[in-house]
């Protein structure tokens, strides 16, 4: 192309130099990038480990919160109360959440009602946890005029749905066509392929799906502050005030004592724990069977 | 199903009158009417047995004067679906129409609950600064202000930061760390929010005050975003916690389109004699940009309602200041911090208000940003992978 061959010689090894530099440069920024990501990951998890193991004892599993200026105490109700929340929660989210995932894949096919409602789930996963909290308040609350675990559970249990539902989909999404012709073929009622062959294929999957969204509400304190609202004491009582573990977290943290800032990180370790497990457990699902490339 | 025996009979029958009216079975009125006629036999059982065994005794009761339809009722009523199907079919409806009623009751709550609030300030609600409970004056304007730095703050931070991740995870890093990596990333994402703000409070705030501060200070003061005093919490410390709970999902996502992009296009580019870069930006972040900016945009509405880790490091002070390391408010801290102590209706109806504002943005931009993430993903499904 070039009259001079070696101007151009020259122009090119310069050109070649530049891009492979610039390709070499964007190499280093992107590993160095990932390991500034991962820094801070080490960081908290590597100090909540040191914290949290070092305040947390058998105290904190079996004792009731002590008044302030005594040593001592746990957050056996925060952890029972927490158990509670979260299975109202699930009891009410997850077959809603299930429902609406078989309609989404079984019945929705290429219908605009399907759209719009896988739409709306994923608009509604991106409202802040807060919202939920003033809506249960408004709507169990405030009728009320008490606080309650109940509307505890509501909030979390709407948040849960759009996320059971879209997994649940998804999953139901990589059970083969073919699996499903043949139970139809076999003169089976739509009714009970789904229920006995599609959902039972995938229901590792869904299982997972639940349980990433019950490991998300599981941590969630915003929608707790003014509907569980926390308690000091035992309560098993979900139609009054109940202690939860990341409420108590919440409140211990900001607290000016040193005890309470204690069992803050050790009841941070507990809810990680807990948290990991399910994750961790998820992953193990999700690398098996009907999953695997399902992602 | 449960009673395979029977079955070879039907086929049998068929034979001789099979033939007579074979559009009947195509066209689903036919079988319609006929299901019809089979249902209506047997309407008055309800249980799955009996309906069978009236239904085996109506089978062979019209056998003898209209034998085309035989086999098809035959089968109609074995099946007997058209009941359960029906009651199950509209079941699963329900729970699909509760995501729009979850969404329409939010919205009609907020907004009967913030009335009050809406008749006493109007629009100027939203552009008042004063936030005083005590005189029953409110507006929103330092924690809109306060909501929208910290999380543009946190996207200028974390977009880089997660686009260079992603491209490391898929094009750079061995095979081997990708798995490990990404599982770390996936447990950022995994951290509840309080833990955040725990580890905000404690380790990142000194941080902020005595190592990372004062170097803003000497070499980005002039600029006058950063001056005394810091103390630690403030606007800019909450950006830095909102940039690492973002992060996960900007990089999840981002890395979803990026690899929704067709192989070909990476192949076509490669093919030129494209450095891997050139291949990334020619090939992948071209065809992928708006996805990736569905994915930035989706990491901002997570932002803008990120409530508890901020409301622990921001300061919690309502102002609108220049300096980031200045305390500052934002919209769900205000209602976090003081929803329980509202008193009067008019208090509790504004931060209502402010709660609605909330939802009606993160909304609108969750949803521009998934219309952006699914025109690329569905574009290119299919060809992906």
């Amino acid at each position: 192309m070039n009259a001079s061959p070696v101007r151009s010689r020259a122009l090119s090894s310069f050109v070649t130099f530049r891009r492979s530099a610039t390709n070499h440069v964007v190499t280093v920024v992107a590993i160095v990038s990932t390991i500034v990501v991962l820094v801070p990951l080490v960081a908290i998890f590597g100090y909540l480990l040191y914290k949290g193991a070092s305040s947390l004892n058998l105290a904190f599993f079996t004792h009731v919160p002590m008044p302030v200026g005594e040593p001592g105490g746990g957050m056996a109700n925060a952890i029972v109360g927490s158990g509670a929340i979260l299975g109202l929660a699930s009891l009410l989210g997850i077959p809603v959440g299930i429902g609406a995932g078989v309609y989404l894949a079984e019945y929705s096919r290429g219908k605009w009602l399907g759209t719009a409602i896988r739409f709306t789930a994923d608009v509604l996963n991106g409202v802040p946890s807060i919202v939920m909290g003033i809506a249960a308040y408004a709507l169990i609350v405030g009728p009320q005029k008490h606080f309650s675990g109940l509307a505890g559970g509501v909030a979390l249990a709407i948040m849960m749905v759009p996320t059971v539902a879209r997994t649940t989909e998804e999953m139901l999404a990589t059970v083969p066509k073919a699996v499903r012709e043949a139970a139809l073929g076999l003169g089976i009622p739509k009714w009970r392929t789904v229920l006995s062959v599609s959902l039972r294929t995938a229901s590792p999957g869904i299982i997972t799906g639940c349980m990433l969204a019950f490991a998300r509400v599981a941590g969630e304190t915003a929608p707790l502050l003014f509907t569980a609202f926390g308690n000091q004491f035992w309560s098993f009582d979900l139609n009054q005030p109940i202690a939860a573990l990341p409420l108590q977290i919440y409140v211990y943290a900001l607290s000016p004592y040193d005890e309470w800032h204690r069992l803050a990180w050790a009841g941070a370790l507990v809810l990680i724990v807990m948290i990991m497990a399910s994750v961790t457990l998820v992953r193990i699902f999700a690398n098996r069977g009907v999953l695997k490339g399902g992602n | 199903m449960n009673k395979p025996e029977t079955i070879p009979s039907p086929p049998a029958a068929s034979e001789q009158p099979g033939s007579q009216t074979p559009t009947d079975a195509a066209t689903p009125g036919g079988v319609a009417s006929i299901q019809g006629a089979a249902a209506a036999q047997a309407a008055p059982a309800t249980m799955m047995k009996p309906l069978v065994a009236q239904q085996g005794a109506a089978v062979q009761a019209v056998a003898s004067n209209t034998p085309p339809s035989v086999v098809r009722a035959f089968l109609q009523a074995k099946s007997s679906g058209k009941l359960a199907d029906g009651a199950f079919a509209s079941l699963m409806v329900i729970c699909a129409l509760a995501i729009f009623a979850i969404v329409v009751m939010i919205l009609f709550v907020l907004i009967a609950n913030s009335r009050l609030s809406m008749h006493a300030f109007g629009w100027k609600f939203f552009a008042s600064q004063t936030w005083d409970p005590v005189s029953g004056e409110f507006g929103a304007l330092p924690f809109i202000y306060g909501t929208v730095l910290s999380s543009f703050l946190a996207v200028l931070m974390a977009v880089p930061l997660a686009l260079a991740v992603s491209i490391f995870l898929l094009d750079i890093c061995p095979k081997m760390l990708r798995g490990p990596i990404s599982f770390l990333t996936e447990l950022l994402a995994a951290i509840p929010s309080v833990v955040y703000g725990l580890w905000g409070i404690f380790v990142l705030v000194p941080i902020m005050r005595d190592q990372v501060g004062p170097v803003l200070l000497k070499y980005l003061g002039w600029t006058g975003f950063f001056a005394l005093p810091n103390f630690g919490v403030g606007m800019f410390t909450a950006s830095v916690i909102l940039a690492i709970m973002i992060f996960p999902l900007i990089s999840s996502i981002s890395r979803d389109v990026m690899r929704a992009v067709p192989v070909n296009q990476r192949e076509a580019v490669l093919a030129l004699g494209a450095t891997r870069w050139e291949m990334l930006r020619i090939g992948v972040l071209r065809n992928a940009r708006m996805g990736i900016v569905g994915s930035v945009i989706l990491g901002l509405g997570r932002a803008l309602g990120e409530t508890i880790a901020v409301t622990m490091v921001i300061g919690n002070h309502p102002g609108i200041m220049k300096n980031l390391f200045a305390p500052g408010y934002t919209l769900a801290s205000v209602i976090a911090n003081e929803f329980t102590e509202a008193t009067g209706d008019l208090y509790l109806s504004a931060l209502i208000e402010i709660g609605l504002a909330l939802f009606l943005v993160t909304i609108v931009v969750n949803a521009i940003a998934r219309l952006l993430v699914w025109a690329v993903v569905r574009e290119n499904a299919g060809s992906a992978h």
